[in-house]
């Protein structure tokens, strides 16, 4: 008996760990990479489970409905950019105010194109054996470390992470080593709007999709980027590892879901109080006291 | 009264009003205020109760407009949630008003609402600016606080979820707020429609010659200098945590009184005001009308206000389309915000045309603005 109850706590760890990871991944790669937060990720998550759930109910299979609500997002994003955000670079406040403009006309404007309810998806692999849950989270939570290594691997060992990281650090003198900067800003938000529009998919089959679709993942996402701090995938996974493990200790002793909520919540504000600059920034400073004490 | 004394009189009075940290300091900016808040105050008169019911709520939604300008155009303390301070203040008063069912109790729930969103603010304040909280993730906070309540409140549907005879309702709401009101025991007197109007008007202007007089003041100088550069004002001996924590502090109970206000006049809250599009038409005022403009902002708040109110009973949906894409046009074009845009138009045209006038008056383009 205690296996199962062990199993069961395992399994909600990794979908509360999940979700955490992917509502958050997009709006990490963002502000850690450009210093643009996005008060519209919400949004661009709504038009990924959009796009899917359209496409699905259109007659395409899952996996193209979900690929085709990724590439949406990533298309949307790219126009945002280049219509709007770009004028914003190096102006952290005002980019929070115009995306959160944003994020208001493009929540009433599906209001109004699609109504209060769009078709449902039916959750795949059905469930599974032993633990009380579907197998479709234990595919998020795979997918969820997946998108977090494949994040790493791009960043850090190809040439195109070279560069944008390049550009994030000091545009001016990436642009005098020949780097097109421009072309890094747009395809690094393009990459942030693409992993919005992918949990979006993700998460069409699971939640039900209205307009307010998006705000369900901005609490979670917004303390994981707080909490993370600096250094954007480490910061995401200890992040989304420490307040998920909260969560689910509290869901599970408690049985109550909200209360696993608050208990995540406090966990992040005690975090937030003892570490101002996040998990990856206390790390960062130990190392250098570590450092310099040798 | 001789006439030196009464000259004196006026210089003590424009000195503790005007001053270099706030706009509009000219005889036109003051005649201009006189007679917008002399119209604002014609409005029940004119247009009758219905209007004095419309126009207690935007005056105050335009309070709650002044706190967020106060904290971010002064200080540079941008916060996503002064809105929560908002609702708190209005279910406090709530809860006490239902409970104790006297004049009485309408006092103390007015008292109580403010200590509980004063204390609240001063709380969230304290953890945020002792804690080296900075910038973006202090606005990043505040939001979460402000939808963290939203979630709370929304679940607080079933009969366990009350405190006393108010029931916390969930997102159906919490029903039978009382008027507001003011009295000992069974005595006292309880504000019809247009007396609640008056009431709130009163507290806008009260507030924001308060805030004026504040703001120029020495502590004002400080709440500027730390906006402008707080490492200097560090360096110079000034406690810029302390004057942080303060500034959140008032702006937190303005905006629990402006709360109050607003559930008084509709007697009646929900979670929605603590929602993520409640959250944002503070911000949405402030940066159309101008953080650094208390004025601004106020008339930002009462014209948008009346365009959405305009828009929503012509059964249009497009409201939030049209108050998001301003928002958006707005901090891409002018990135201070219309009156302070005009402010800088009318001074520069002024000193272009006769250089040695002394430039700074802003009334005409405020009282125009007001009068919506």
């Amino acid at each position: 008996m205690a296996g199962v109850g062990l199993l069961n706590f395992g399994f909600e760890f990794l979908e509360i760990f999940a979700f955490i990871v992917l509502a958050t991944v997009g709006l990490a790669v963002i502000f850690g990479m450009m210093g643009i937060i996005n008060l519209a990720h919400g949004e661009f998550i709504l038009v990924g489970a959009y796009a899917t759930t359209f496409a699905f109910a259109a007659g395409l299979p899952l996996p193209l409905a979900m690929l085709t609500g990724v590439v949406l997002t990533a298309v949307f994003g790219l126009v945002l950019e280049r219509l709007i955000i770009r004028h914003l670079y190096g102006r952290l406040l005002d980019s929070m105010v115009v995306t959160w403009g944003i994020s208001l006309v493009m929540i009433q404007l599906v209001r109004i194109a699609f109504g209060n309810a769009a078709p449902g998806i039916g959750i795949p692999f059905g469930e599974l054996p032993v633990v009380d849950g579907p197998a479709y989270y234990l595919v998020l939570g795979v997918l969820a470390v997946g998108v977090l290594g494949g994040l790493y691997a791009l960043f850090m060992w190809t040439d195109f992470g070279v560069r944008a990281r390049a550009t994030m650090q000091d545009a001016e003198t990436a642009r005098s080593m020949g780097i097109d900067t421009d072309r890094m800003y747009m395809s690094t938000f393009a990459i942030g709007s693409a992993l919005a529009g992918f949990t979006g998919a993700l998460y069409a089959p699971v939640m039900t999709i209205t307009p307010q679709y998006g705000t369900g993942f901005l609490v979670e996402a917004f303390v994981a980027v707080v909490v993370g701090g600096s250094s954007v995938i480490v910061g995401t996974l200890l992040a989304s590892g420490f307040l998920g493990s909260v969560n689910a200790v509290f869901t599970n002793v408690t049985e109550s879901t909200f209360i696993g909520l608050v208990a995540m919540l406090l966990a992040a504000i005690v975090t937030i109080r003892l570490m101002p600059d996040g998990i990856t920034g206390f790390l960062e400073t130990v190392r250098q006291r570590w450092g310099e004490n040798r | 009264m001789s006439h030196g004394t009464s000259d004196e009189l006026q210089a003590r009075v424009t000195g503790l009003l005007g001053g270099p940290n706030v706009m509009g300091n000219s005889p036109a900016f003051w005649a201009g205020l006189a007679v917008a808040v002399a119209l604002l105050a014609a409005l029940p008169v004119l247009f009758g109760y219905y209007a004095a019911e419309i126009g207690s709520v935007f005056l105050a939604y335009a309070l709650l407009a002044m706190s967020l300008a106060f904290i971010w155009g002064y200080c540079g303390i941008l916060s996503f949630g002064q809105v929560a301070f908002f609702g708190i203040g209005g279910y406090a008063f709530g809860i006490v008003a239902i409970n104790v069912s006297t004049m009485g109790g309408l006092t103390l729930g007015l008292v109580t609402a403010l200590v509980v969103s004063t204390l609240f603010a001063a709380m969230l304040g304290y953890f945020m600016f002792y804690g080296g909280v900075r910038d973006v993730y202090v606005t990043i906070l505040t939001l979460v606080v402000a939808l963290v309540l939203h979630t709370f409140m929304g679940q607080t549907a079933g009969g366990e979820w009350a405190v006393g005879d108010a029931r916390l309702g969930g997102f159906n709401g919490m029903n039978g707020v009382p008027d507001l009101g003011i009295g000992v025991g069974l005595i006292g007197y309880e504000f019809g429609i247009a007396a609640h109007y008056y009431v709130t008007l009163g507290a806008v202007v009260a507030t924001y010659l308060g805030l004026r007089v504040l703001l120029n003041s020495r502590f004002g100088y400080a709440i500027v200098a730390t906006r402008e550069d707080e490492t200097r004002t560090e360096m110079f001996g000034y406690d810029t945590t302390f004057i942080k924590f303060a500034v959140f502090t008032i702006g937190g109970a303005i905006a629990g009184l402006s709360g109050v206000l607003f559930t008084t006049q509709n007697n009646y809250i929900d979670p929605s005001v603590f929602g993520i599009t409640a959250a944002a038409l503070p911000v949405v005022w402030a940066s159309v009308g101008g953080r650094t403009s208390l004025l601004g902002t106020v008339g930002a708040a009462l014209a948008i206000q009346f365009l959405d109110y305009r828009l929503a009973i012509s059964g249009s949906e497009w409201a939030l389309v049209v108050i998001g894409s301003l928002l958006v046009f707005v901090v891409l074009v002018i990135p201070e915000g219309i009156a302070p845009g005009l402010h800088d138009l009318v001074v520069s045209r002024r000193s272009r045309s006769t250089s040695a006038e002394s430039p700074g008056s802003d009334g005409g383009a405020n009282a125009e603005e007001v009068s919506d």
